[in-house]
């Protein structure tokens, strides 16, 4: 198995994980449901049903989001 | 695209249908700023609306996972319209609403994109080339706006599926300074037209509602009150009353008085032969 370690920008702060790492994996590692969340890689949104098979590449940069109070 | 023809002259009591929904109450109620989230969820109830704003924000990683505004949030009742909120540019704010979509599982997006973080009051050329991606990508744009009824025609043009001028600054409770405007938008525009921000006590939704306004959407109005239930309560019946008198064709104004009792058979009157 192919083990090495990435780093990621999520949410504006650099982040080192061991890869593969798909999003579905960065979340359980990050400790977020995978529910009420969404999830944008390079800009590009990342669908729900696209989580388990996104693979994450050294230097992605990932804004992870949710619903809060607002006007 | 509305089914009817906006003729303030002769006001129709038509249901409000914004895109694909329709929504029986007129007051729209943003969920910030509460100081509780039980306080925010008895305040929405009160209000009678239907339809609450959601901002999109980064999770916060180091947080332990807390209270969640979506538990506090009833889905049967509500639409969660998200909003682009603290968006600086239509870049961002683009991405925002695509996100809300994610989120919010709609294609209903409140835009906004700011020019100023003192006034925050609207970037119109921003607000304009972010409204023309969205509503080319499927989205029903409900799109905050100033008071200017030119860039509410364009905003329109552009396939907005309303309109949402600004009272006054957001948070201000300033109320609605610039009725003329608002009044021109709603002889300018077809699309709904709902007044969103700056409303800071019952009488300014009243005030919008009694123009010819659609709809208000508030959110400090109610929050920042000291007793907010009892605010939403007062807005939601101010909103009732401004919507009723529109439709009941009021008296025009008059310089000089015109009594109300019959000016004959008054006693202890002179009355002159012939008269």
């Amino acid at each position: 198995m192919d083990k090495r370690r990435i780093e990621l920008l999520i949410n504006g702060k650099p982040r080192g994980f061991a890869a593969p790492l798909s999003v579905t994996m960065l979340l359980e590692a990050l400790g977020l449901p995978d529910r009420g969340v969404a999830v944008e890689r390079n800009r590009e949104i990342v669908k729900r049903d696209r989580f388990g098979d996104t693979w994450l590449d050294e230097g992605d940069a990932l804004e992870i989001v949710t619903l809060v109070g607002g006007g | 695209m509305t089914d009817y023809f906006r003729n303030p002259a002769k006001p129709e009591d038509r249901p409000l249908v914004i895109g694909d929904e329709q929504f029986a109450s007129r007051l729209f109620v943003g969920t910030g700023k509460y100081e509780t989230y039980q306080l925010m969820a008895d305040a929405l109830e009160a209000s009678g609306t239907q339809c609450v704003t959601v901002a999109v924000r980064r999770l916060d990683l180091d947080a332990p996972a807390g209270e969640r505004l979506l538990d506090y949030l009833d889905r049967d009742r509500y639409r969660l319209l998200p909003n682009t909120a603290g968006c600086f540019s239509a870049d961002d704010a683009i991405r925002a609403a695509r996100l809300g979509r994610e989120l919010g599982l709609s294609n209903q997006v409140k835009l906004e994109v700011l020019g100023d973080k003192k006034t925050l009051l609207p970037d119109p050329v921003g607000t304009l080339q972010a409204a023309k991606v969205l509503v080319d990508e499927g989205f029903q744009v409900l799109c905050y706006t100033s008071d200017d009824p030119i860039v509410a025609k364009q905003l329109e043009d552009a396939g907005v599926a309303a309109v949402m001028p600004a009272g006054s600054p957001i948070g201000s409770g300033q109320g609605i300074n610039n009725p003329l405007n608002l009044s021109l938008i709603l002889e300018t525009v077809q699309c709904p037209v709902l007044v969103d921000a700056g409303v800071g006590t019952a009488s300014d939704v009243t005030v919008a509602m009694e123009l010819g306004a659609d709809g208000v959407l508030l959110n400090t109005g109610i929050a920042g009150a000291k007793d907010p239930v009892r605010m939403a309560r007062a807005m939601k019946a101010a909103c009732e009353a401004g919507r009723d008198a529109f439709l009941s064709g009021r008296i025009a104004t008059r310089r000089y008085a015109t009594a109300s009792s019959p000016v004959q058979g008054v006693i202890g009157s002179v009355v002159i032969a012939g008269e």
